[in-house]
């Protein structure tokens, strides 16, 4: 076990996350004119959707999921599909079919 | 390899178990929330066209707002890790103070937006609430502990980077030994995540 | 396992009781942060609250004993059962086994020196020991012990002037310490292995625990936020469970048994644990489908966390939900009957010896079969219009839990004391012990399975006359369990105190790395991190 020091090795660049976060601040100008417009259901959907990519963007390249090893990944998998699966279970409650 | 200064010789540093530390805890963090956005499901499902007009005493601007502060202190925090990777120390220092100034305006439009609120009658146990449909109570029964709850987490941010700092001052935290750091900012990260969920769900539903 | 049987360690080492380190005396107890002392104050403080349980659960049979009032009025009553199942489930069974045994040997058993945050594990305790004084004071400020029951329905829990805001906060912190021992025992599996042991090379308890640690991290904070908010409710009105103010009780219902579902298997799975290992060592035999066990480890946590809605039947959940829940509470069963399938073929040609871990792991069996199969019957929609909120349930789960983690934590100490402590136990009084808790343990709940069918309602002191005979069959079941309890704890302190003392490395034939350290174990225990080779359990092969 000894120290990993992987960071080191890798050219540090501001570069990435700069992008990332114009690409953010796009997405959440969309997601406000996008609220503006009635797209009836659709609308919450939309706006889920755009909050996963922001949401994905920050996990992959503010958090470093992108160059973390395998493990995190799929530990963060684990405990997004355990949120994803109880809300679906819950639903079966609620939902008017 | 032995941590500095310490006495044990046997301590050794494992960066990858703290930061396997962190994640869990984060997911802690992700399941707590998660439990108020699945109650925020079911309210806002069973009571569409309540929750829509209520949403319309929220202020989209302040909210926009906040959302952009938010993300913009994330890249802060995330620019001071690689000012340290790149042997910027005092660079590393500003982006950590800015990145909790950041979260200091949030809180003050916070303040603002829920003393608007509060002044108007719309919190719980007003009289005003109280006569008003079921489905405002619950709208602004899940604001106030949503964005109550996480402003506590943006506080605790902001005292956890600030905790950071003084590492970094002292060299705690240095060029070759950051995960304190990444730690923390894996929690400012998770704090924003849950403000990028929280904006459109109560600020865009009208 | 490894392919020298020699011990590991052949120095004369101070054992960790002895180490003396920056602390000494009480001091060096309680801010150590050695694994095997915390496990050790775990050990104290969980079980001065299991005998408070077993008395409170003492009173309640005694209650019982007469239709009307026998001892105590009905609100007492209400406080008996509800303070009963706090104590039980958040201070005894759901720390337990994993504060104890998990704190004392997933370390060693994985060839490691502690924990991976050994500070976090002793902070772990505090939180423990902060969340039981809350307990204490919930009992005897003036508003009274809570009487919700440990679920804390709504809107009773909102409505009720007890002191629910202080029991309440007391289960949110003990949440917490839940949580961070989960959190340190998955990082510790995943970072501390000894060199070749591989995932597939560690000890079926440290797999146990693995899985167990991720249900603590994930679904304990749901019950986190929903105690919080019934703590705002009864401060702030805030109106999201009041049902006068719009809020869904059944919402409640919901967010509750998210987590205290998969809670059982955070009580049941490490138990399960410990039996693979007791299974194994007393019939000398390796485990029939090691990856078997490990996997159903996971699968249970896996499919546990998505069955809660078979507490909330009769609730007025809709007829789709009563129908998906009740089809995955069968698909959980599986691999709990794997489980057992498994255990009983390794059981099969082993060289059994019936030493009292082994007596107790086969009541385990025994015991958490008809847990299982009155499970399966509560699962089925058309039973469980009849039987819930009966007795039948109740009987359900003493013999589940208590069945599984209490069988788990008697047979797991009569195993690994003598390990822990150096010292030897009476083996006359522990197998006496057994027959004594056994048989009052069949006495105490049977009855419960019977009246329940015939209609006996649960949480209610009163009852007509014709339950009557049941009840006195349990209660004086309960005399009986309380004796062998009693004989129990006798043996174990005396053997503690002042058994005969023992260094023997190996004294039950096992195999594992806690077979191959000091006993007791020395601070660190291993001189030298040992290279793993072999596989777990080299016994002679399983034949079937």
């Amino acid at each position: 076990m000894e120290e990993k020091e992987n960071h080191n090795t890798h050219n540090h660049s501001y570069a990435p996350y700069i992008i990332v976060w114009l690409a953010l601040l796009t997405f959440t100008a969309i997601t406000v004119a996008v609220a503006g417009i009635n797209f009836g259901n659709a609308t919450i959907a939309i706006a889920l959707i755009i909050a996963s990519i922001k949401t994905y963007l920050v996990l992959t390249i503010f958090m470093h999921l992108n160059i973390e090893n395998k493990t995190f990944k799929i530990f963060v998998v684990i405990a997004i599909f355990f949120l994803a699966i109880s809300f679906v279970l819950l639903f079966s409650d609620y939902y008017n079919f | 390899m032995s941590s500095e200064g310490d006495v044990a010789v046997h301590v050794h540093r494992d960066d990858e178990a703290s930061k396997l530390g962190m994640w869990l805890f984060l997911f802690t963090e992700l399941t707590l929330f998660g439990g108020l956005f699945l109650m925020y499901s079911v309210y806002r499902y069973t009571h569409q066209a309540e929750f829509h007009l209520a949403a319309k005493n929220m202020n989209t601007f302040i909210g926009a707002l906040n959302t952009a502060i938010l993300l913009t202190s994330s890249l802060t925090m995330a620019l001071s890790i690689t000012a340290l990777q790149r042997g910027s120390k005092k660079l590393s220092l500003s982006f950590q103070a800015i990145t909790i100034f950041f979260g200091l305006i949030f809180l003050v439009n916070k303040y603002f937006e829920w003393t608007h609120e509060i002044h108007i009658g719309n919190f719980p146990g007003s009289e005003s609430l109280l006569n008003k449909s079921q489905g405002d109570i619950l709208f602004f029964g899940l604001y106030y502990v949503m964005t109550g709850l996480h402003g506590l987490h943006v506080i605790i941010g902001m005292v956890v980077i600030a905790v950071m700092m003084r590492f970094t001052i002292k060299n705690a935290i240095t060029r070759t030994n950051y995960v304190k750091l990444e730690a923390a900012g894996l929690y400012w990260h998770l704090v924003d995540i849950i403000w990028i969920f929280l904006f459109p769900l109560f600020y865009l539903i009208s | 396992m490894t392919d020298n049987s020699m011990a590991i360690n052949k120095n004369e080492h101070e054992s960790y009781l002895e180490h003396k380190g920056k602390y000494s005396g009480l001091l060096g107890w309680i801010l150590s942060t050695d694994h095997k002392r915390i496990a050790i104050l775990y050990l104290i403080v969980i079980s001065a609250w299991f005998l408070i349980g077993v008395t409170i659960g003492f009173l309640i049979r005694l209650e019982l004993l007469t239709p009307g009032e026998t001892i105590v009025g009905p609100q007492t009553y209400n406080s008996f059962f509800t303070v009963h199942g706090i104590i039980m489930l958040f201070l005894f069974v759901i720390p337990g086994i994993p504060a104890i045994f998990g704190n004392f040997f997933l370390p060693i058993m994985i060839g490691a020196k502690d924990v991976a945050f050994p500070r976090l594990n002793l902070f772990t305790w505090y939180l423990y020991v902060f969340g039981s004084i809350l307990v204490i004071t919930s009992v005897f400020l003036p508003g009274g012990a809570p009487d919700s029951g440990w679920t804390f329905y709504i809107p009773y829990s909102v409505r009720t002037g007890t002191n629910m805001i202080i029991t309440l906060s007391a289960a949110f912190i003990l949440g917490f310490s839940s949580i961070l021992t989960g959190l340190n025992f998955i990082v510790t599996i995943h970072r501390m292995r000894a060199p070749g042991m591989g995932w597939f090379k560690m000890p079926l308890f440290p797999w146990a625990l693995y899985a167990t640690g991720w249900i603590q991290v994930l679904v304990t904070p749901i019950i986190g936020i929903t105690l919080l908010l019934i703590i705002f409710e009864r401060l702030f009105g805030v109106g999201l469970f009041d049902p006068a103010l719009g809020g869904d009780p059944v919402l409640y219902q919901h967010l509750f048994w998210i987590y205290s579902h998969p809670a059982v298997y955070i009580m049941a799975v490490p138990a399960m644990g410990v039996i693979t290992e007791l299974i194994t060592v007393y019939s000398h035999r390796t485990i029939f489908g090691y990856k078997a066990i490990a996997f159903s480890s996971l699968a249970i946590a896996l499919f546990g966390s998505l069955v809660w809605g078979h507490h909330m039947f009769t609730s007025g959940m809709s007829d789709t939900a009563n129908f998906v829940f009740s089809l995955i509470t069968f698909l959980v069963a599986i691999p709990s009957a794997i489980k057992v399938f498994n255990w009983t073929a390794t059981l099969y040609k082993g060289s059994i010896e019936l030493e009292p871990p082994m007596l107790f792991a086969l009541a385990f069996i025994f015991l958490f079969t008809i847990g299982g199969l009155t499970g399966i019957m509560q699962g089925t929609l058309s039973l469980d219009i009849h039987l819930t909120d009966t007795t039948f349930i109740v009987g359900h789960f003493h013999y589940i839990i208590f069945g599984t983690a209490g069988f788990g934590v008697f047979g797991g100490l009569y195993h690994w004391v003598p390990k822990m402590f150096g010292r030897l136990y009476n083996k006359k009084l522990a197998k006496l012990s057994f027959w004594f808790l056994f048989i009052g343990f069949n006495i105490l709940y049977f009855p419960m399975f019977v009246m329940g069918w015939l209609g006996m309602p649960r949480r209610s002191y009163d009852y007509l006359p014709e339950y009557q005979i049941y009840h006195e069959i349990s209660t004086v079941g309960s005399w009986v369990l309380i004796l062998g309890l009693l004989i129990f704890v006798y043996t174990i302190v005396k053997s503690i105190r002042s058994g005969e003392r023992t260094n023997e490395m190996n004294y039950c034939g096992g195999d594992t790395l806690e077979w191959r350290v000091e006993t007791p174990p020395t601070h660190e225990n291993f001189d030298e991190i040992p290279v793993i080779t072999g596989e777990p359990y080299a016994y002679k092969q399983n034949e079937l």
